[in-house]
């Protein structure tokens, strides 16, 4: 089943792709600039010690955010595929 | 045909720049900074079959936008300098985001090379690049390389002479970011074109691209000519809104969009993948690394590992520059005669400048171990970790390599602390943190810290100096939160950082970065450390005693001294000044010879008249084995001799003490007495306070001084601590509020000056007087409370 979250509620390890970037100004440009556009392919590497930022795999690199600006980023995930990877 | 060219070097950070530009120009580099700003400018020659090539290091950028100084940088250079050609190195393993810069400078239109470095880390992970897909597709040149391994610099260099001779024009490319933007950027095209202002220096096209990406330095330039920025600025709000109506994005937003809609197009075709690792090895050491519960614990044994390594690999260079200067002071003392010249150059210049150089070696082997961990990726990770602590204060995860630096484990130093938050863009996070880095226990503290704890903690010095640790970093948080809440006020700037993939880092690499900013250190103690010193050395020895003060201890030292030659127990060994001149000659080489265990010398000694009371002198310096052969006169003669040998000693030491409080730095320091009297300081301690602005370690040689012990070595100050601990007045109170107040006090003079090169002189007096207002509150209010609760006895 296909749902549209918000980054910051994407769990370790999970897929999914950027739909929409509601940021703008020097968060969006930043965000953009590092090839976060929609219709991009994300994996959730993992979150710092404290939970923030957030660690994600995008485009061969790894990009780390925090979860302020993470909920700027609306991701289309598979349900029926987390669950498989929460383990 | 052209003979030489400029070319200018540019890319995303990460990907292997700084190893392309060393791989081209070898040794021959220069560092200056661009104008005006405090980016680094380097640039090196090399010369290629026949053709001169200079090569210009612009900074590491994602993009040519006009929001951080780097950028705008960049771009100034390449539109006002007029390169021959940009080298692009794009990162292979990492293409859709590194051809993002590159299509920017095919909008700008100056001529390019992509440089596509790294193609075997790509190809370890299942990326294979079509090189000649990819050159026709850029419609650029692409040489692939390896620049690590010295793999394509010559094709690359090869290429660049090549495309140089052909000097061909700006062609700015013309992309499209979609039907609407087009049409708007056509028409400011076409507004632009028409305008007189126009220069043609930037190219039409891309300056309008620029006003609909609301680019401050472009609309600004615009506005030169009022009617036309007006006409582009409703052009520019119309579209923004029509976007943001149907998109739900700025057109900014838009554009980026469609420049990576175009790059995925292009690595689509480019690109073939075998089947990507889930995990590949940078990831699978990530899982561990930046573990919830292995990553802190990892993190905190590198941050001691590295300052346990720096403390022993820089041990033995340390003592060897220590033994030069004392040589190099002995020599001057011998060859100058004594006077003021003397005291100058051995106490003011040879002192001071070797008080700082003297620390290179250390300086060096942390720059190194930094190196380590910046050019291996562990830094970003470190940021990565601490980050969501150090916002709560207003400050930038990697705000914490400043720290760290600055003495953040203790022993660290301020001066490449304050360099190192270069790497911060937001300024206001920046100054922050620069403002903060000084209230770290940089290695010149310890030596402070060191004696008062010997005098008053002594059986608790690990606990003192880690109450002394979390105190600075407790302190330095909170100055920052203050600062961020006040004079700094400002939104935080996103995190949005790269992890870059771990990566052995390469000798020549570390070695480059090591020495260039060891290099900066170094040239700082032979400029401003060298005036100050001076400027220090003045105030803490003018105005010379009034004559009527020398003659007053002449007279005291020559009643010592006859009282000592009048002894009928010394008369048969010594009768005249002559004579005691030789005996204090021989005794002083039969100590040497005596600690040296030199045989020879001392057989030599043994044929002097003098030497039996020579012995005798030794034999009551705990001497035992010299017992044989000693009567009572002789011990007598001998007593009389330490008697008198102590009475000069306390006399030179008294006369530099009233020397001192009558100079310049005396009497500030009992000025201040009136202010520094709530926290329990004296004089004495002011004046040493105050001579620790040029250096920290001076607070130790001047308390010596003050206290009348004469030349206090800061590594052997274990007599300045039993001093301090028989001295009415100081006690284990007065020792913690001085030993936080050096903590916290006025930045040493060459952090102050590197303040204001990274800032301003308005931020570096700030610097000043915030931390002497925070250094004097917290004293005050230590001194205070723990003497209402009786903690002062």
């Amino acid at each position: 089943m296909k749902k549209l979250i918000k980054m910051r509620e994407m769990s370790d390890n999970q897929e999914g792709i950027i739909k929409k970037i509601s940021a703008t100004g020097e968060m969006g440009r930043r965000i953009r600039e590092m090839g976060m556009v929609p219709e991009t392919p994300i994996q959730v590497q993992g979150r710092a010690p404290l939970k923030d930022p957030v660690a994600v795999k995008i485009r061969d690199f790894i990009l780390t955010l925090r979860n302020n600006e993470a909920n700027h980023i609306m991701v289309e995930v598979d349900t029926s595929v987390t669950n498989r990877n929460r383990v | 045909m052209k003979k030489e060219f400029t070319i200018a070097l540019s890319g995303n950070p990460n990907a292997g720049k700084t190893t392309v530009f060393n791989a081209i120009t070898g040794a021959r580099q220069q560092i200056a900074n661009y104008p005006g700003v405090t980016v680094e400018k380097k640039m090196g020659r090399v010369n290629h079959k026949g053709h001169e090539i200079q090569v210009v290091d612009l900074p590491g950028t994602y993009s040519l936008t006009a929001y951080s100084l780097e950028e705008i940088v960049a771009r100034d250079f390449l539109v006002n300098e007029r390169p021959d050609l940009v080298v692009d190195i794009v990162d292979a393993s990492n293409l859709d985001r590194n051809l993002y810069l590159a299509i920017q400078f095919r909008e700008l239109g100056i001529p390019l090379i992509i440089a596509l470095n790294m193609v075997d880390v790509a190809e370890a992970r299942g990326i294979k690049v079509d090189n000649q897909e990819l050159s026709s597709l850029m419609e650029v040149p692409v040489v692939p390389m390896v620049a690590r391994s010295n793999r394509g610099i010559q094709e690359l260099l090869d290429k660049v002479v090549e495309l140089g001779k052909a000097s061909p024009d700006w062609r700015p490319s013309r992309f499209s970011y979609g039907m609407d933007i087009d049409q708007a950027l056509d028409k400011i095209e076409e507004i632009i074109n028409r305008s007189q202002i126009y220069d043609k220096k930037y190219p039409a096209r891309w300056r309008a691209l620029k006003c609909l990406e609301g680019d401050s330095q472009i609309v600004e330039l615009l506005k030169r000519d009022p009617g036309l920025g007006q006409n582009i600025h409703d052009i520019c709000r119309e579209i923004s809104k029509h976007t943001m109506d149907t998109l739900e994005a700025d057109p900014e937003g838009v554009i980026a969009d469609h420049r990576y809609g175009y790059i995925t197009g292009i690595t689509k075709k480019a690109v073939k993948r075998k089947i990507e690792l889930r995990l590949n090895l940078s990831d699978k050491i990530d899982k561990v690394l930046t573990n919830r519960l292995v990553g802190p614990l990892f993190m905190v044994a590198i941050l001691y590992g590295i300052y346990a390594f720096t403390f022993w690999a820089s041990e033995t260079p340390v003592s060897w520059l220590e033994a030069f200067f004392d040589k190099l002071k002995w020599a001057a003392s011998s060859v100058i005669p004594p006077g003021n010249i003397q005291s100058l150059v051995v106490s003011g210049i040879i002192d001071g400048v070797g008080g700082v150089l003297g620390f290179t070696p250390l300086i060096m082997f942390m720059f190194f171990a930094i190196a380590i961990m910046e050019d291996s990726g562990y830094m970003a990770r470190v940021a990565y970790m601490l980050d969501r602590v150090l916002r709560w204060f207003g400050l930038h995860g990697n705000s914490v390599m400043a720290l760290i630096i600055s003495g953040g484990i203790s022993g660290g130093c301020a001066v490449p602390g304050v360099m190192a938050t270069r790497t911060l863009r937001d300024p206001k996070e920046r100054i922050a943190t620069l403002l903060v880095v000084p209230f770290m226990n940089c290695g010149a503290k310890l030596p402070v810290y060191a004696i008062l704890i010997a005098a008053f903690f002594a059986g608790q010095r690990a606990r003192v100096l880690f109450i002394i640790t979390l105190l600075s970093w407790g302190f330095a948080l909170l100055a920052a939160k203050i600062l961020r809440s006040t004079v700094l006020k400002g939104p935080k700037t996103p995190f949005v950082m790269e992890l870059p993939p771990y990566r052995a880092p390469t000798f020549k690499g570390l070695f480059i970065h090591t020495w260039e900013r060891t290099w900066q250190y170094i040239k700082k103690a032979g400029t401003v450390i060298l005036v100050f010193s001076i400027i220090l050395w003045a105030m803490m020895t003018f105005p010379t005693p009034s004559e009527e003060q020398v003659e007053f201890y002449q007279e005291r030292q020559n009643k010592i001294t006859d009282s000592f030659l009048s002894s009928h127990y010394v008369k048969p060994w010594i009768k005249d000044k002559d004579d005691l001149a030789e005996l204090d000659r021989l005794y002083e080489s039969f100590m040497n010879a005596e600690t040296q265990n030199d045989m020879a010398a001392l057989a030599e000694l043994d044929n002097s008249r003098l030497a039996p009371l020579v012995k005798a002198v030794a034999f009551m310096e705990n001497k035992e084995v010299y017992a044989q052969g000693i009567d009572g006169s002789l011990l007598s003669a001998a007593s009389r001799y330490l008697i008198y040998k102590q009475g000069m000693k306390e006399t030179t030491l008294k006369e530099q003490q009233a020397a001192l409080k009558g100079t310049i730095a005396g009497w500030i320091g009992r000025q201040l007495e009136t202010v520094t009297n709530p926290l329990g300081f004296d004089y004495r301690t002011n004046i040493a306070l105050v001579g620790g602005f040029a250096a920290k370690e001076v607070v130790v040689s001047t308390l010596g001084t003050a206290y009348s012990l004469g030349e206090v070595n800061p590594d052997e100050a274990g007599s300045l601590s039993e001093r301090l601990k028989r001295e009415p007045g100081w006690n284990p109170l007065t020792a913690f509020t001085l030993i936080v107040f050096t903590m916290l006090y006025v930045p040493c003079f060459v952090t102050v000056i590197s303040i204001r090169r990274e800032s301003s002189w308005k931020w570096a007096g700030f610097s000043i007087i915030f931390n002497l207002t925070i250094a004097y509150i917290v004293a005050f209010l230590i001194a205070q409370i723990g003497s209402a609760l009786g903690l002062g006895v």
